[in-house]
C-alpha cells in the first residue's frame, strides 16, 4: 500500500491519474503532461511535493553539525537563506541532493528526496558529529507554486513582503491564513515558491491557491510535468542523473561543493583529487538530430562502441525537441561533440548542446 | 474508462482499431489507448511497402512518459502511412479515429477482419480490464 500525502483526496477529486512513485501514491498528471508543463512556463502550476523528507538539526552546534554533512557552505549563508547541496559518500558519489535551510545557527532544516529519506536519515545519524538529526517529515506538507504568475499569486494571499524574499531566500508567515515557510525555490526553472505547512492545513492551502489562482490560469500539475520541466533545465534527478557511483564533479555539480570550506565534508578529498587530475566522464545535455526520443538507460555509442548511457530524456514540450542528459567520456563532452543514442537497436545521431536546454529571454 | 468506441470499427485486445475501406484497412489506436498513454510525442511508422503480420509489432508510439508497441490487427502490406504524425503526433490524442490514423493496409486475407472484436466485445474487454 502506497503512502498518501495529505492532498491525496484532493488529487482524486481533481481527476489526478495516480501512480506509485517511490512508495507514494502520487498524481502523474491531471489532464495532460504538456498542458501542465505549459501552464508552469506561461502562467502558474501547483505541485504536491509533500512526499519530500525534512530532517532538522536544532540547538547549539546545529549549523556546524549540518554543515559538515553537506557539500555547500551554510556558514556563508545568512539566516533566511537556503542552499542546494549534496550529501556525498566517501567516493564523492551522491547519497542524495538536498536543499538546506538556515533559519539560524541553531536551526537547520534539510529537505531530501522522498525515495532517499530513510537512507539519508540513517546516514546523517551515523555521520553527525554533535547535534543529532530529527526526522520531521511527518510534520510538513509541501506545495510548490511555480511559474511567471506564481509570485503575484502568493503575494495576494500573504501579508509577508515577498519582494524582500529573493531567490533561495525564505521567510515565514501566513498564506491564506495557513502558517507557512515561504521559500523562493523550485525545480522547474520558473520563478515561484515552495510552501511548507502543517499536514492538517495542506488541503486548505491547496484549495485556496487553486481558487485565488483561477485568474492567473493556475493548473494542478503532476509528476510528469515536473520531470519534463526539470529536464529542460538539466536539473539533476537522483537515481537518474546522479547516484552513488558518479561523483559530483562528473555530474557537473562542482559548484555546490565548497572544497575549501572550514571543516570539509565527506567525499571532499576524492573531489579535490579529481579536480586536480580532471574527470574521465561528464554529464552532458544533448539534442537528438535524428528521429526518436532518448530515454533513461539507452546506450550512448561512439563509432558503434558503447561509451555511456542516457540518464534522462524527453521530448521537451517548451524547447520542442528531443533532449537528453547522459554520461559520456570527457573527450565527447564539449558542446558540438556528436555521438549516437541507441534507440531500439538503431543508432540515432545526437549533438552535445549548451544547457539549460530552455533559453530564457 | 471506456472512452469512445465507434460502432463501425473492429478492435484488438492491444487497443488498435481497424476500419475497412474497400479492399484496404485503415489502422489506428483507440481512445482508451490514448487516454492510457497520455500525450503522444512520437510515432515510429513502418515504411510504405512493408509487410506486417497480424498480432505482431509494426511500430512504436511514445507518450511523454512511456514507450509502447503498436501491433497490427491484420496481416498484409502497408500502402500508406500517416506522415503528418511526424510533425504533429498529438493528432492521435485529439482525433484518434480520424486524422490520427496511423497506417493503411492491403490485407492479405480479409477474413482476418472477422476475427477481430466488434465495438460491443471491445467495450466488454475494457469494462473487465
Amino acid at each position: 500500500m502506497s503512502r498518501r500525502t495529505p492532498l491525496n483526496e484532493a488529487h482524486r477529486r481533481l481527476g489526478g491519474r495516480m501512480v506509485d512513485f517511490v512508495g507514494w501514491d502520487m498524481p502523474v498528471q491531471y489532464t495532460s503532461v504538456i498542458a501542465e508543463h505549459e501552464a508552469v512556463r506561461n502562467a502558474v502550476g501547483l505541485f504536491d511535493v509533500s512526499h519530500m523528507g525534512e530532517i532538522e538539526f536544532s540547538g547549539p552546534g546545529a549549523l556546524e553539525t549540518a554543515n559538515k554533512l553537506i557539500t555547500n557552505d551554510l556558514s556563508k549563508c545568512a539566516d533566511g537563506q537556503a542552499v542546494y547541496a549534496g550529501l556525498l559518500n566517501e567516493q564523492g558519489g551522491f547519497v542524495d541532493d538536498v536543499v538546506a535551510y538556515r533559519f539560524s545557527a541553531e536551526r537547520i532544516l534539510i529537505v531530501v528526496n522522498a525515495s532517499n529519506k530513510d537512507k539519508d536519515f540513517a546516514w546523517m545519524k551515523a555521520h553527525a558529529q554533535g547535534v543529532k538529526p530529527v526526522d520531521r517529515s511527518d510534520d510538513y506538507a509541501q506545495i510548490a507554486v511555480q511559474g511567471p504568475k506564481a509570485v503575484g499569486l502568493v503575494q495576494r494571499m500573504t501579508p509577508a513582503d515577498l519582494s524582500k524574499v529573493s531567490t533561495y531566500r525564505f521567510t515565514e508567515g501566513p498564506v491564506a491564513g495557513v502558517q507557512c515557510i515561504i521559500s523562493r525555490t523550485g525545480y522547474t526553472g520558473e520563478d515561484g515558491f515552495e510552501l511548507y505547512c502543517a499536514p492538517g492545513d495542506a488541503e486548505k492551502l491547496w484549495e485556496a491557491l487553486l481558487e485565488e489562482g483561477q485568474q492567473d490560469g493556475v493548473k494542478p500539475c503532476g509528476l510528469g510535468a515536473r520531470d519534463s520541466l526539470r529536464t529542460e533545465m538539466k536539473y539533476a534527478l537522483y537515481g537518474n542523473d546522479i547516484d552513488d557511483h558518479h561523483t559530483a564533479l562528473e555530474a557537473g555539480l562542482g559548484w555546490i561543493c565548497k572544497l575549501d570550506k572550514a571543516g570539509g565534508f565527506i567525499g571532499r578529498d576524492v573531489l579535490a583529487k579529481q579536480k586536480a587530475e580532471g574527470v574521465k566522464r561528464k554529464l552532458v545535455g544533448f539534442e537528438l538530430t535524428g528521429s526518436g526520443i532518448p530515454r533513461h538507460g539507452y546506450p550512448i555509442l561512439k563509432d558503434g562502441q558503447r561509451v555511456g548511457e542516457v540518464t534522462s530524456g524527453t521530448m521537451g514540450p517548451s524547447v520542442k525537441k528531443p533532449i537528453g542528459i547522459g554520461y559520456v567520456p570527457t573527450e565527447l563532452a564539449a558542446e558540438g561533440s556528436t555521438f549516437d543514442v541507441e534507440i531500439r537497436g538503431r543508432p540515432v545521431s545526437a549533438v552535445v548542446v549548451k544547457t539549460p536546454f530552455l533559453k530564457k529571454s | 474508462m471506456a472512452g469512445n468506441i465507434p460502432q463501425n470499427l473492429k478492435y484488438t485486445k492491444e487497443h488498435e482499431w481497424a476500419r475497412s475501406e474497400g479492399n484496404r484497412v485503415v489502422v489506428g489506436v483507440t481512445q482508451h489507448a490514448v487516454e492510457a498513454l497520455g500525450d503522444v510525442v512520437f510515432v515510429e511508422l513502418p515504411k510504405v511497402g512493408a509487410t506486417v503480420t497480424s498480432g505482431k509489432q509494426f511500430g512504436v508510439i511514445e507518450s511523454t512518459k512511456a514507450v509502447s508497441e503498436l501491433y497490427s490487427p491484420l496481416s498484409g502490406k502497408v500502402v500508406k502511412v500517416n506522415d503528418a504524425l511526424s510533425n504533429d503526433p498529438q493528432t492521435i490524442n485529439s482525433d484518434p479515429y480520424g486524422a490520427g490514423w496511423i497506417i493503411e493496409l492491403e490485407p492479405s486475407d480479409t477474413k482476418e477482419l472477422a476475427s477481430l472484436m466488434d465495438a460491443s466485445a471491445y467495450g466488454d474487454l475494457l469494462k473487465n480490464s
